[in-house]
């Protein structure tokens, strides 16, 4: 076994990361719930093990997520990743092959030519030097990447790189220098015994020109021993914990654990599987309309990993979903950001005085939340609808509703909101309903994600849609162009895209945006946005508005109350919501139904099919 | 006599009496008017506060100064461009008529904020909610005052700032004579309705000007108006049609709902179409609140960005008539020291 | 110098210069818009929850105002959070933020 003393720094950091890991990883893993402990070992012995297999190969080596939002991103992790993964594997594959030797030090391989200057001894040699100088040249290029990347982010097609606090530009600079230093240390070496392939080799004979190669080679490298060992034992507590946590995150996950909204281990795995890429960054509406710098997910991800979070951090965000749908590591930052909003709750609650009953019983309930009572054309199309298809329902909240809860979740105080998720509960079961249909995406999403109901829950547009299939309502195209604006809670929230625009179809032209769908902007009204002052909102307001207005539809079609009260404060636009649009369709008239002027005496809005 | 030219842009009030002082004091004055009549948002006014004098004396009133003046009116003047040339300026209408001057007087009015926009009050939802123009208008027809129910309303209610002092609709500011006018039309309908209660929802009661206070004190006395200080926050419908009315009573601390059988709505002034047409065309700037920028909130007023636009009227913020009036004699004088280069058109602040 | 004072209970005037203003401090100093509040009585109108309780959202605010705040913490607790408050505002004062740093203070001064 070859052996030298500048191999200890290397070693040493080796051992010692080896068991930080593993302690912290054994930590967390017993640390989860027995429900997801099981389903962690259900996973290993499944076909589920070997999805995550190629999806660590796909997204942590290739970084396939990354390469499609911003290639030169991707090239540059990639070869960081795939490179030194190529370049350890080539390198035992190298060292077995030359020596014979079942067992090997593991720092052989890594300073191979270092120990092994003969290079006619042993088969494939050449192809070795080759590919191994191939994997150090690609590596080489991806250091060059991410210097450029630190001085000049634009060259990314960034606006804003991540800032780096002091351990991290102390792992930073370690890595950087490690492969350099390699790069050095084996040219040093080739001149010295020609024992490099065609990068190597013919740095080392132009070194050898005017370096005395004896003398310096050595420090090359213990240098080079150093900066592996250096960063070796900086990882754990950096940014770069994540080159290992994403491969368990990716595990975990293909095993069917998710995160929730109190802060577990498995959202310390995901907090520390953020690879830093920066990506979040530039597609936050409150850095591009609002100006606000510091609160964005990799931000607020690295304050957690430095315990010290400050509340505005973990209040200035929508929670609107734009950068968890970017993140090439599929983090999910807003059920972690309610987490660390549940540290700052209160939890004073007195919700005693709450008691309701339901009138009677049906089998469909309709539930229009708060926000709709102040945009009563909603519930009111949604009435009329509902009496001329003949449903029988039971407007849950029609005299003003208990609210549905999920404002207490996005504001952090989940046991206050589990109070009201109590008593709205027994009313929807005291009711007999078999379906729960709502006006407002935010209740939609917390009677989906937190209520447990053993009912089927719809937004009023897949209800819509259902009964227009069904043939229980007839509609007129009316030949108007319409975008329609995804709602946050509707879109990304509960991932209904297809229904509103199906539905949408039937009536109007839809016409596209340029951001829609998964990339829809937020009104800037969110309920998650706790913090945000009147002209911050209002910017991010104008900012959507101008990418919905641009090509001057007829009207604005939106799927949640709060987002047509935002945007009718400065729309030049009409602005509708589905229901009244459908509505409208279905009396086959565009104009306004009620003039000031002498009527018979109104009976309810039934018209003939 | 001079026979330098006016364009006065707008029929109202404003642009008629503006006209009418030009075109006494000499000048060739031309008054394009986008609509068939003259006399603007006059025109659908019955009773005027604070005196309750008829809307109709004083249309009649701008009419004979426009009868004893040489102006050139153009009704249905639909303007598709005006701009300055060096000093001349030129106004081109739609059926392709020109107009050369050299200043032009802004009277291009407001509309009334489109209540619409404030859902939660059920403007277009609900038949029984009104705007306070529609009242009027009902007043002017001489029709008996029912509701869409066609039955006589006993119990109404007016709402204050609908469209004003409200950030969520955009328009800050105060409109400035709504307060007024819900107060002299409560009056007008007690006179009308004798037997019906009337409330007043409001956050202020801005009775600023002089015999404002009276006219309030009289509605409390002479017709039991009831004043209820809180903003609505919605109004929904009752299944007989009437609105229930929700807000709350602030001084009593306590919420309250209330049923009527008519809910008027107070609806603010905002810049109308025209002034934003207008300002574009002409390079004028525009305030915060979009409606004209004069160059000085105190000693210039009725002067604009532009040297030789001058404005007049409701362009530049929400007006009581008898400000309107004094507006357009300003303007008319700012005028015509800038044609007649006085030497006192060249203060600077 | 005759004492020609009210003759007033204690509790029933507010005694503005002895009220202890540590709550407003900490609410002012977290939520600025809290300044701008003219008392209109939209928020209480159309609060969730005063249409079961007599949880009145202004009358809080105008007590806090004044450093009256012995039935704040009973009080504030009934609220949900709902956001219509906020939504209805006419003057753009961020209620539900209001709310949740009225908790916070109250926490933190242990009231």
């Amino acid at each position: 076994m070859s052996y030298d003393p500048f191999v200890i720094p290397f070693s040493a950091g080796a051992i010692i990361l080896f068991i930080i890991l593993i302690y912290k990883y054994t930590y967390w893993i017993i640390t989860l719930s027995k429900a997801d402990t099981f389903k962690l070992l259900k996973g290993l012995f499944s076909i589920k093990f070997f999805k995550a297999i190629k999806e660590i190969v796909l997204e942590s080596l290739f970084h396939r997520r990354i390469f499609k939002i911003n290639p030169v991103l991707g090239y540059m992790h990639m070869s960081f990743a795939l490179g030194w993964l190529l370049l350890i594997l080539g390198g035992t594959l190298e060292n077995k092959i030359h020596s014979h030797k079942p067992f090997n030090a593991p720092y052989e391989p890594i300073f191979f030519k270092f120990f092994n200057h003969d290079i006619n001894a042993y088969p494939w040699a050449n192809e070795f030097k080759f590919v191994m100088d191939f994997l150090l040249l690609f590596v080489l290029s991806g250091v060059l990447l991410a210097f450029f990347k630190r001085i000049y982010s634009r060259l990314f097609g960034m606006k804003k790189t991540t800032r780096l606090k002091l351990g991290d530009w102390f792992a930073m600079m370690s890595l950087w220098f490690i492969f350099p230093l390699r790069f050095l240390a084996e040219s040093f070496t080739a001149g010295m015994y020609d024992n490099g392939g065609f990068l190597t080799g013919n740095a080392g004979r132009f070194f050898a020109s005017f370096i005395p190669l004896q003398d310096v080679s050595y420090i090359a490298w213990w240098a080079y021993s150093i900066a592996l060992g250096t960063f070796f034992v900086a990882l754990p507590f950096s940014r770069y914990m994540h080159i290992f946590t994403e491969v368990v995150l990716i595990f975990l996950r293909n095993f069917g654990i998710k995160n929730c909204k109190v802060y577990n281990s498995f959202s310390a795995i995901e907090v520390n599987a953020c690879s830093r890429c920066g990506i979040c960054i530039d597609k936050c509406q409150l850095l591009t309309s609002s100006r606000i710098t510091d609160t964005q997910g990799v931000y607020f991800l690295q304050s957690i990993r430095n315990n010290e979070i400050k509340e505005e951090k973990a209040f200035d965000c929508l929670l609107c979903g734009r950068c968890q749908e970017y993140c090439p590591v599929g983090i999910n930052l807003n059920n972690i950001r309610i987490s660390r909003r549940f540290e700052f709750a209160t939890g004073n609650q007195n919700y005693d005085y709450i008691s309701s009953q339901v009138e009677k019983t049906a089998p469909v309930i309709y539930f229009a939340g708060c926000m709709t009572h102040l945009t009563p054309s909603i519930k009111i199309a949604m009435e009329s609808i509902l009496k001329t298809a003949g449903i029988d329902y039971l407007f849950l909240d029609k005299n003003g509703s208990i609210c549905c809860g999920r404002p207490l979740v996005t504001a952090g105080e989940i046991l206050k909101a589990h109070k009201l998720i109590e008593k709205n509960t027994q009313l929807i079961k005291d009711s007999g309903a078999k379906t729960l249909v709502t006006s407002c995406p935010i209740c939609l999403k917390v009677f989906k994600e937190d209520y447990k109901l053993p009912i089927e829950v719809l937004h009023h547009s897949q209800y819509l849609l259902r009964l227009i299939n069904e043939g229980k309502i007839r509609v007129h195209h009316s030949k108007e162009s319409a975008v329609y604006h995804d709602p946050c809670e509707l879109g990304r929230g509960n991932n209904i895209y297809k229904e509103p625009r199906e539905l949408l179809n039937k009536v109007v032209n839809l016409q596209s945006v340029s951001q829609e769908a998964e990339l829809g902007l937020c009104c800037g009204n969110s309920l998650g946005g706790v913090q945000l002052n009147t002209v911050q909102r209002d910017l991010i307001r104008i900012d959507a508005l101008n990418v919905l207005q641009k090509n001057n539809p007829n009207y604005i079609a939106t799927a949640c109350p709060l987002c047509k009260k935002t945007f009718v404060k400065s729309a030049e636009t009409d602005v509708k919501d589905i229901a009244e649009i459908i509505w409208l369709s279905m009396q086959n008239s565009r104009k306004p139904k009620f003039v000031h002027e002498i009527k018979q005496p109104k009976e309810e809005a039934v018209i003939e099919l | 006599m001079n026979k330098k030219r006016i364009i006065v842009i707008g029929g109202g009030i404003a642009g008629m009496e503006a006209a009418t002082n030009l075109s006494a004091m000499g000048y060739q004055v031309t008054l394009l008017e986008k609509e068939n009549e003259l006399g603007g948002h006059l025109l659908g006014w019955e009773k005027l506060f604070p005196t309750m004098r008829l809307g109709k004396d004083v249309i009649e009133f701008l009419n004979k100064g426009i009868g004893l003046t040489h102006i050139q009116i153009i009704k249905n003047a639909d303007i598709i461009d005006a701009r300055k040339n060096d000093s001349i300026f030129s106004v081109k209408l739609s059926d392709g008529r020109s107009f050369e001057s050299d200043a032009i007087i802004v009277a291009t009015g407001y509309d009334l904020f489109d209540a619409r926009k404030k859902e939660e009050y059920g403007y277009g939802i609900y038949d029984n909610v009104i705007t306070s123009a529609e009242l009027e208008e009902l007043f002017l027809s001489g029709k008996p005052i029912v509701n869409a129910l066609g039955k006589t309303p006993k119990k109404i209610g007016f709402v204050h700032c609908v469209g004003s002092r409200d950030e969520k609709v955009g328009n800050v500011y105060c409109s400035k004579v709504c307060c007024v006018t819900a107060v002299k039309q409560s009056i007008e309908i007690k006179e009308k309705i004798p037997d019906a209660e009337v409330f007043c929802f409001y956050m202020d009661l801005r009775m600023f000007g002089m015999h404002f206070e009276t006219l309030y004190k009289q509605a409390q006395e002479k017709h039991a108006v009831n004043f209820i200080r809180g903003r609505l926050s919605e109004a929904c419908e009752n299944i007989d049609g009437s609105i229930l009315v929700k807000v709350e009573d602030t001084l009593a601390a306590r919420p309250l709902r209330m049923s009527v059988d008519l809910l008027v709505l107070m609806v603010g002034i905002t810049p109308s179409e025209g002034t934003k047409k207008i300002g574009a065309m002409l390079g004028l700037n525009f305030g915060p609140n979009g409606f004209y920028k004069c160059m000085d909130q105190h000693t210039m007023t009725t002067v604009s960005n532009v040297p030789g636009v001058f404005f007049a009227g409701c362009c530049m913020a929400p007006r009581t008539i008898n400000n309107v009036f004094a507006d357009s004699r300003s303007a008319a004088l700012m005028t015509a020291s800038y044609l007649e280069n006085y030497s006192i058109e060249k203060r600077t602040i | 110098m005759k004492n020609f004072g009210y003759t007033l209970s204690e509790d029933r005037q507010i005694n503005y210069d002895k009220n202890d203003k540590k709550i407003l401090a900490y609410v002012k100093e977290h939520e600025p818009s809290f300044n701008i509040c003219i008392s209109c009585g939209t928020c209480t109108a159309t609060c969730s929850a005063a249409q079961f309780t007599n949880f009145n959202i202004r009358h809080l605010y105008t007590l806090l105002k004044r450093g009256e705040v012995t039935t704040l913490k009973k009080e504030i607790a009934k609220c949900m959070l709902c956001g219509k408050c906020l939504l209805a505002c006419p003057r753009g004062v961020n209620t539900r933020n209001v709310i949740i740093k009225i908790n916070q203070a109250i926490e933190k001064y242990s009231l």
